[in-house]
């Protein structure tokens, strides 16, 4: 019997379950796949939004400033990647032109500091490689960009270690209320029951809100493209590069990521199965037809991979965060599609104000986690005094992201650490890479069946029968 | 520690250039091995057909490999660091490596010369850009080989092949020895790029359909592949709408291209051949920067390791009497090569008219050719011709020019005349 469950463990149930593990409270969180951050929150724009695109007076808008705001000392406290690169909007003709001046009257009006529409000489400045055709930029310096898996992870890692426990593979198929308390029921049998729910169960939060009879919202999956480049590319784009807002999305941007790759993307798709993340070869020209319009040099040759996600598009046109008129015990936080992740870490404390009652907070919370190490990132005298300590820092595991085979022990053993192969790429990088695991992918299979003393068969790429290898040669 | 030749990858090019480098003076050589052993790829190449021209004999890749260890462990000026891997690569007099292993933590090597022998990797799916899901079992062909050959596991039963490279075909026969069901095997060119003894041993006597102007379009599955949509392509490599076919499968494996593993050349500073993918060298594959060589398949892929070891013992040898004589290299006149009429590249791309050698001009062509001649002409002047019944992209062709050939020359023109 807990206290609160959190369905879903994507960057809101996450960053929600490290505010909640504030308290004296007994917290479970449950996802449908095998590890933290590993829908919609790792394949998304990765951007930190400053604030200007959603209406005056919504929930987006409120959220996404403060969550903004609050973003650089949390990836501080949490040891996640962030860089505050500032992002321009592009116009491209007269229209565009007044649609700047539109935003940032909005921007300002949400609240978002230091707005500036720039032309000419200042425009390139920021941005040397944009479309020389551009007359005018919209230039907000608190935009950035993150790693929404990583931020995600750290959450729940830092719940973890201070008391609330992670329950993987947990899909929830019914949920039952009697005697003043919840019971979910996971389709292979399993069962949790907790007083208050918490539904952040991204492109499914209004399937979870209809199993206690609320629907109030529904949710249309809306999927992205995207296009990875090799980090030779890097330096093509400083800032998060926009073009002007449509009414399907914030249109196709061009960003570097905070691993110095470059991220181009998304198209918006509306689709039926909130499960397909597959790509198309239409869409993915789609977007690179669209970015060579921002940057007319950069080279989609260099593509390392490509990536769909899902946003969770409600018909409420904001992100729902409240309690159920159905029972306040269980407590929505449905819709969030962009700006989520910028708003994610003030969603987060809405979230555990609305369903702490008035639990007393722990005296021994510790807000961080331990910084992962990033041997690439070493001097050469900290990574030889590190070798010498820790020798697993001293075997190269993933050649193409330089990382050793410490780093993949360290992502395994870690509170809510990873399962599979794709838990130990979010976590370390090893893999991500130009080879994309064609070398490191036979090593990386061992250790993973080492550490958890599992047969090399049993090794999954991504939880479920995503087994890599099928059984022993003759 | 200080070294005369220092060698990056311990596979065919880094140990025939080490034994070279020994052989002509250096007495302090070091191989540097990321993998656990010697030997690189070969290792997992357990089929034949290795060492005709080099040995004279057929044999198998851990065959031809042993070869070299046996000779560099018997070497005593030759030391190996396995299981370790170079960060960085400073030039200078001397140059500088970072490198680090388990036992050893991080060093700071020196080297009065260089030898990158670091060899390709294999293009990825992301690279291609193919669209659909992302299953697990998905592999590049060269992965699948090493979960087969060296580990002994099955990473799937029925299965489709993109690509016709060399390790795609042999990947399709090795997979039918293992009881698979090897379906197809896909080109999107309407050429095979693997050698055609291949094609033959692999494919056609185990009757797998190669499928030329054929590509991948859509991939299926949700934890697992379940399997993919092929369709034809037009003259422009398009998919031609209405020749989709559905293939079920278990199973891609993707042999689709060899990249050179520039990333350390890069960081120290070379230029890369945007063709080749690899360092500009001269005809001791000496690179821009005197004192760092480039030999094997990080230099340019080759077809056949045979080559592989004759490039890196020119290599080896150059490494060593730059290291022995301790100084740069006198500057010497050089001539630029280029290809030309159907040849994509030449390697060196620069050779010393003062030479002391003949100089072995390799190349590949972009397109099938049938009963035509390679030629080497400067100006007017045809150094080199020779008839071939066949040349395909696929394999790679050498021709010889002697440095008194070259005095009033100013470019050497590699081309396919008719």
């Amino acid at each position: 019997m807990y206290d609160i469950a959190i369905i879903g463990a994507g960057v809101i149930g996450a960053l929600t379950a490290r505010e909640l593990s504030r308290y004296d409270l007994r917290v479970v969180l449950v996802d449908r796949l095998n590890d933290v951050g590993a829908g919609t929150t790792r394949a998304n724009s990765a951007i930190v939004h400053a604030g200007f695109d959603a209406p005056v007076g919504s929930l987006k808008a409120k959220y996404n400033v403060a969550g903004t705001a609050a973003m650089p000392a949390l990836c501080e406290q949490l040891h996640v990647p962030y860089q505050n690169t500032g992002s321009v909007v592009l116009a491209f003709d007269d229209a565009d032109r007044a649609t700047l001046d539109e935003l940032k009257a909005r921007g300002e009006q949400n609240g978002v500091p230091g707005l500036e529409v720039l032309e000419g000489d200042a425009l390139f400045a920021k941005e040397p490689n944009a479309n020389p055709i551009c007359t005018g930029a919209l230039w907000a310096p608190t935009a950035g960009i993150v790693c929404p898996y990583e931020l995600a992870i750290a959450g729940a890692e830092c719940a973890v270690r201070n008391g609330v426990e992670f329950v993987r593979e947990f899909a929830v198929k019914a949920i039952d209320f009697t005697d003043e308390q919840f019971t979910l029921k996971a389709d292979d049998g399993r069962s949790i029951c907790a007083k208050t729910v918490i539904n952040a169960a991204g492109v499914h939060a209004d399937e979870i809100a209809r199993m206690i009879g609320d629907d109030s919202f529904s949710i249309t999956p809306v999927k992205g493209e995207y296009l990875l480049l090799d980090k030779t590319q890097q330096g093509v784009v400083n800032t998060v590069v926009f073009q002007c807002p449509s009414p399907m999305g914030k249109g196709i941007l061009v960003s570097p990521t905070v691993h110095g790759n470059v991220l181009v993307g998304p198209n918006a798709e509306q689709v039926d199965c909130r499960l397909s993340l597959t790509t198309t070869a239409a869409a993915l020209q789609e977007v690179q037809h669209a970015a060579k319009r921002s940057l007319p040099d950069y080279q989609i040759r260099d593509t390392i991979t490509s990536f769909a996600g899902l946003r969770a598009r409600c018909d409420r046109h904001d992100f729902v965060i409240e309690p159920s008129a159905v029972n306040p015990q269980f407590i929505h936080a449905g819709g969030i599609e962009s700006p989520g992740l910028s708003a994610a870490p003030a969603i987060a404390v809405a979230l555990a104000d609305m369903a702490v009652c008035d639990a007393a907070k722990k005296e021994d919370w510790n807000p961080g986690r331990a910084k992962p190490v990033r041997v690439h990132e070493l001097s050469h005298d900290d990574y030889a005094a590190l070798v010498k300590e820790q020798p697993a820092y001293g075997r190269i595991i993933c050649r193409c992201e330089t990382i050793s085979e410490g780093e993949i022990l360290h992502a395994i053993h870690s509170p809510a650490g990873a399962r599979d192969v794709d838990g130990v790429k979010r976590r370390t990088r090893s893999g991500m890479g130009r080879c994309q695991g064609g070398f490191c992918g036979t090593k990386l299979l061992e250790i993973i069946a080492h550490e958890l003393n599992m047969p090399i068969e049993n090794v999954t790429k991504s939880g479920g029968n995503s087994q890599v290898l099928l059984g022993r040669t003759k | 520690m200080n070294y005369d030749v220092i060698v990056i990858g311990g596979g065919p090019a880094g140990m025939a250039a080490a034994l070279q480098a020994q052989e002509n003076g250096a007495t302090r050589v070091l191989i540097l091995e990321r993998d656990t052993f010697l030997g690189g790829i070969l290792m997992q190449c357990i089929h034949t057909g290795f060492g005709l021209h080099y040995f004279k004999e057929e044999l198998s890749g851990p065959e031809f490999a042993h070869r070299f260890i046996e000779k560099i462990e018997a070497n005593p000026a030759i030391e190996v660091k396995l299981d370790t891997m170079v960060l960085d690569i400073q030039s200078g007099e001397p140059h500088s490596i970072i490198a680090v292993n388990k036992a050893d933590g991080l060093m700071q090597l020196s080297a009065k010369s260089i030898v990158l022998a670091m060899g390709c990797r294999e293009r990825p799916r992301g690279a291609l850009n193919i669209a659909g899901a992302r299953p697990a079992g998905v592999l590049s062909a060269g992965t699948a080989q090493k979960y087969v050959n060296m580990d002994g596991y099955l990473p799937g039963r029925e299965v489709v092949i993109l690509g016709s490279g060399d390790i795609g075909l042999i990947m399709a026969r090795r997979m039918t020895f293992e009881g698979a069901k090897v379906k197809m095997v896909c080109e999107l060119m309407p050429y095979s790029g693997g050698l055609t003894r291949n094609i033959v041993q692999c494919l056609n006597d185990f009757d797998i359909p190669l499928k030329l102007s054929t590509t991948v379009v859509d991939i299926h599955g949700g934890d697992r592949v379940t399997g993919v949509t092929i369709a034809q392509v037009d003259d422009n490599r398009r998919p031609i709408p209405g020749t989709e076919e559905h293939v079920p499968c278990d199973l891609l494996l993707l042999s689709v291209g060899l990249i050179p593993e520039n990333e350390l050349s890069r960081a120290a500073g070379l230029a890369i051949d945007p063709i080749t993918g690899g360092a500009l060298v001269n005809e001791a594959c000496e690179t821009e920067i005197p004192g760092i060589y480039a030999c094997g398949n990080v230099l340019h892929v080759h077809d056949l390791v045979d080559y592989v070891a004759l490039e890196a013992e020119v290599a080896g040898a150059a490494a060593a009497q730059f290291a022995m004589r301790n100084s740069q290299c006198a500057t010497g006149d050089y001539v630029a090569t280029r290809g030309e009429n159907g040849v994509r590249y030449v390697v060196p791309q620069r050779v010393n008219k003062q030479a002391d050698a003949p100089i072995t001009l390799y190349f590949r062509v972009g397109q099938v050719y049938a009963n035509a001649s390679v030629q080497v002409r400067a100006g007017d002047k045809i150094l080199a011709k020779e008839r071939r019944a066949r040349i395909t992209p696929g394999e790679m062709e050498h021709l010889m020019v002697k440095p008194e050939q070259l005095a009033d020359c100013n470019e050497l023109v590699v081309e396919v005349v008719a």
